[in-house]
């Protein structure tokens, strides 16, 4: 991935799409996860959005806009979480999209901003993890995983994804040993995030050895699921300038539901679509990218994303996968906080996870995982798994704004 | 290539018995056309009839077109099996207990991509057929299963959990004295049943037939039922219980006669006694331990099988209070089937039209062989299926009602 500095000048070209100028999106927060928690999504949620009043320095009342994403603020939606928090947005959005959330939670805010519907929005996602709760979150997931997944025994997204991984395996070439480079390279990095469960660092021999778990699906391929929170600001940048806050600018977004329903099985996701008009529109191309953070359910999905995003050619991901490293300090850094095979899966935050990290790089507050000189990042999102595949996917071009010590 | 079944070894009484456990239960309501498919034993899924697209998972309307005309009808089962993956770990306490666990993605002929149970002789990227099963739970899924039978392809392990085999199993028939129990109990040997309990309810009659078959096998024994008697029908399941694994309930009180051409009830309370009270006396003995059986290694409880008529379905004012007493067993049987379900014990109603034994004499043909009845009884228990309608009558009639009930019921009285 090459340094190129006019990318951030390149200028988008004229198009129908109106860009996303004049906001900000800032003030990432993780609120950290923990295994289990005996406390519900709400509270996970309110501590999100108050870490964000408080990174922010405002009050609570100028947060007019809320969006939220959740799957276990059951009964409850955005709205009794409103109730709940002691809010009065005049705005205000539920994101069901699971891994896509965070983009598609971005695109709904930025335009809010722009058209003056909301002055300050906190996207916020989280969820509770109760010993029991994966369990029952998965088996009342959708009406078509009830009627024609979930009789078939696995009990969660295990069984629809090694389907798609075996298949993808014997078409597209990617073996094992790429996996397991990307999940070691994962590992690495989540060990210099200290919001990463994963403490321990993983080789490549234990990740090829791990205990099978529903084949070609093994052990590390799994994310575990947690409880926990994400959240960030959008707002203008005028009023991120006023209060000094470090933040990044959108250069371009896609998302896309439900896409090539005529693929017998999934082996591309909607970014294959979508591409071209997301680097058209920000004006910038792969190789002006410094770093990617996708969303890693399983590593096959990684590899998907590399491809349909247009890092590789479709086919050719073993090769590019070999050809790189993954570290925040290799050629291509890439799920610098560790990602959710590493960090944990904090149910919707997971959604999150990716885009809060990408906002630290672009804003200098990635601590230790930063990448040196980011000023364009690349975040994608990919959700529900409804029946045999994911539907909803995302994507966001994001680059450096103000850093702290600029804002400051 | 699928292993033959091990003959089970006797019952080590000291080891807990593993109770019932059912995969996941709920469903849409239209998923429940696949259910109803299943039940009959066809395949069906939803097809537009605007646009001909087969909708699979079940919808409210059509996928392509949006047409409101999605109806369940015969589709091409055959499809490639492009994926496939074995389940080594399961958040579900049903697959748990039975890992690992074949799945697979079969693109189908007929347009759709679906998620089915993979019989362990399918070849991935291979051409398969599918089936839809009931599994434990009574609700469909797919199975795939080899283009071509296999051998022993219904000992493999995954399918039997959606099949009643009497393979290994022991069987109590029990009117076994009858002509139809009598050729039930030739039917479930053949079909490899480890023993065929005979119930005799007229041990003071001697019927050279049933002696002559009784001595023709060591895996037949006769045992004395009445199941117009409580205490008969309990001391039996005191005796025998524990290890009847498909019970066939062939017991019948067959008489003519309607409602005004007799003075008294006297005929109606002895079919009731026999065809609803005595299947409600042979449930509340042996239900209890069946479904205590349930998951009980490879022969476990799994089937109820009532004898009904086509006439539970429409009356025959010729036997009406025979008529009667059949429809009666059949709500009856819809009650257990409901409280079997729990447990995972089937419940199997069998529709035949005339059959041709003693008291049918007068009825002109067709009429159905016992063996012929009994052969499809070990067909249905071996598809695993609901519903079993035998013989032409039977499905005339079936279809006819489906048509028009009221032209039925006018032709069936005159």
């Amino acid at each position: 991935m090459s340094m190129v500095a006019s990318a951030a000048t390149r200028a988008a070209p004229a198009g129908k799409r109106r860009g996303y100028d004049g906001v900000a999106v800032t003030v990432p927060v993780t609120i950290p996860y923990v295994r289990y928690s005996t406390r519900s999504a709400h509270w996970w949620l309110g501590r999100a959005l108050a870490e964000l009043i408080r990174g922010a320095g405002i009050a609570k009342g100028e947060v007019d806009g809320v969006c939220v994403s959740s799957f276990t603020l059951g009964p409850d939606t955005a709205v009794g979480l409103m109730q709940h928090l002691g809010m009065s947005p005049r705005w205000l959005d539920h994101i069901p999209m699971g891994g896509a959330s965070g983009v598609v939670a971005l695109r709904r805010a930025a335009r809010a901003v722009q058209a003056g519907d909301a002055e300050v929005i906190a996207c916020i996602a989280g969820d509770t993890n109760h010993v029991d709760s994966f369990r029952n979150t998965v088996s009342q997931f959708s009406r078509f995983a009830q009627d024609a997944v979930y009789p078939y025994g696995a009990g969660g997204p295990n069984a629809s994804f090694a389907l798609l991984t075996d298949y993808y395996m014997k078409h597209y070439g990617a073996s094992r040993e790429d996996f397991g480079k990307l999940c070691v390279a994962q590992r690495d990095n989540a060990l210099k995030n200290p919001h990463a469960l994963m403490k321990k660092p993983l080789t490549l021999q234990q990740y090829l050895d791990a205990r099978p778990i529903t084949d070609p699906i093994h052990l590390f391929d799994c994310v575990m699921p947690c409880a926990g929170a994400e959240g960030y600001l959008v707002m203008s940048e005028e009023r991120a300038r006023a209060l000094k806050l470090p933040y990044a600018r959108v250069r371009s977004t896609i998302e896309r539901h439900n896409a090539f329903p005529e693929d017998p099985i999934q082996f591309r996701g909607g970014w294959a679509m979508d591409k071209d008009a997301l680097f058209d529109h920000a004006g910038v191309a792969p190789a002006d990218v410094d770093f990617l953070e996708t969303y890693d359910d399983y590593p096959v999905i990684n590899a998907m994303q590399f491809e349909d995003l247009g890092f590789c050619a479709k086919g050719e991901v073993a090769g590019f996968i070999r050809a790189n490293e993954f570290t925040i300090d290799g050629s291509f850094p890439f799920n610098t906080s560790g990602g959710q095979l590493s960090v944990g899966q904090a149910g919707a935050a997971g959604g999150y996870l990716g885009f809060v990290q990408a906002l630290r790089q672009l804003t200098g507050s990635a601590g230790r995982t930063q990448v040196k000189d980011a000023k364009i990042g690349v975040v994608s999102g990919f959700g529900m798994i409804n029946y045999d595949r994911g539907l909803c996917s995302g994507a966001a071009i994001l680059e450096r704004g103000a850093t702290q010590g600029e804002a400051a | 290539m699928t292993e033959p079944l091990v003959k089970p070894k006797k019952k080590n009484p000291v080891l807990r018995t593993r109770l019932a456990t059912l995969p996941p239960v709920p469903r849409s309501r239209s998923a429940l056309g696949l259910t109803r498919a299943a039940a009959e034993g066809v395949f069906e899924m939803q097809v537009c009839a605007d646009c001909g697209t087969v909708q699979y998972p079940p919808r409210e309307v059509c996928g392509s077109c949006l047409s409101e005309h999605v109806a369940w009808k015969p589709v091409d089962n055959r499809g490639e099996l492009i994926a496939t993956t074995t389940l080594r770990h399961s958040n579900d306490l049903y697959f748990r207990e039975r890992l690992p666990w074949r799945v697979g993605t079969v693109k189908m002929a007929a347009g759709p991509s679906v998620v089915a149970h993979v019989h362990e002789d399918c070849a991935e990227g291979g051409t398969v057929r599918l089936t839809l099963k009931l599994d434990r739970s009574g609700q469909a899924v797919l199975h795939a299963l080899p283009e071509k039978d296999t051998p022993n392809m219904n000992d493999a392990p995954q399918l039997r959990e959606s099949t009643c085999d009497p393979k290994f199993r022991r069987v109590l028939v029990t009117d076994g004295k009858s002509a139809t129990g009598m050729a039930v109990a030739r039917a479930m040997l053949e079909a490899g049943a480890n023993a065929v309990f005979l119930g005799d309810a007229s041990t003071w009659k001697t019927v050279p037939a049933f002696d002559k078959l009784v001595a023709s096998d060591p895996r037949l024994q006769v045992v004395e039922l009445d199941v117009t008697d409580t205490d008969s029908v309990d001391r039996l399941a005191a005796s025998i219980g524990g290890k009847v694994e498909i019970l066939v309930n062939t017991a019948d009180y067959l008489r003519d006669g309607g409602i005004l051409n007799r003075k008294d009830v006297n005929l109606a309370r002895d079919a009731m006694e026999v065809n609803v009270l005595g299947l409600m006396r042979l449930a509340q003995a042996f239900g209890p331990g069946m479904c205590f059986r349930a998951a009980d290694g490879s022969n476990n409880a799994v089937a109820w099988v009532n004898i009904l008529s086509i006439h539970a379905h429409a009356a025959l004012p010729a036997r009406g209070a025979w008529s009667a007493s059949k429809a009666a067993a059949l709500s009856l049987s819809q009650t257990l089937r409901a409280e079997l379900r729990g447990a995972g014990v089937r419940v199997m109603n069998v529709f035949p039209g005339p059959v041709d034994e003693e008291w049918e004499q007068l009825t002109p043909p067709p009429k159905i062989a016992p063996s012929g009845l009994a052969k499809a009884i070990v067909k249905g228990l071996q598809d695993g299926v609901e519903d079993v309608y035998v013989g032409d009558i039977a499905e005339e009639l079936r279809t006819r009602l489906r048509e028009n009930h009221k032209a039925v019921e006018r032709e069936l009285g005159q």
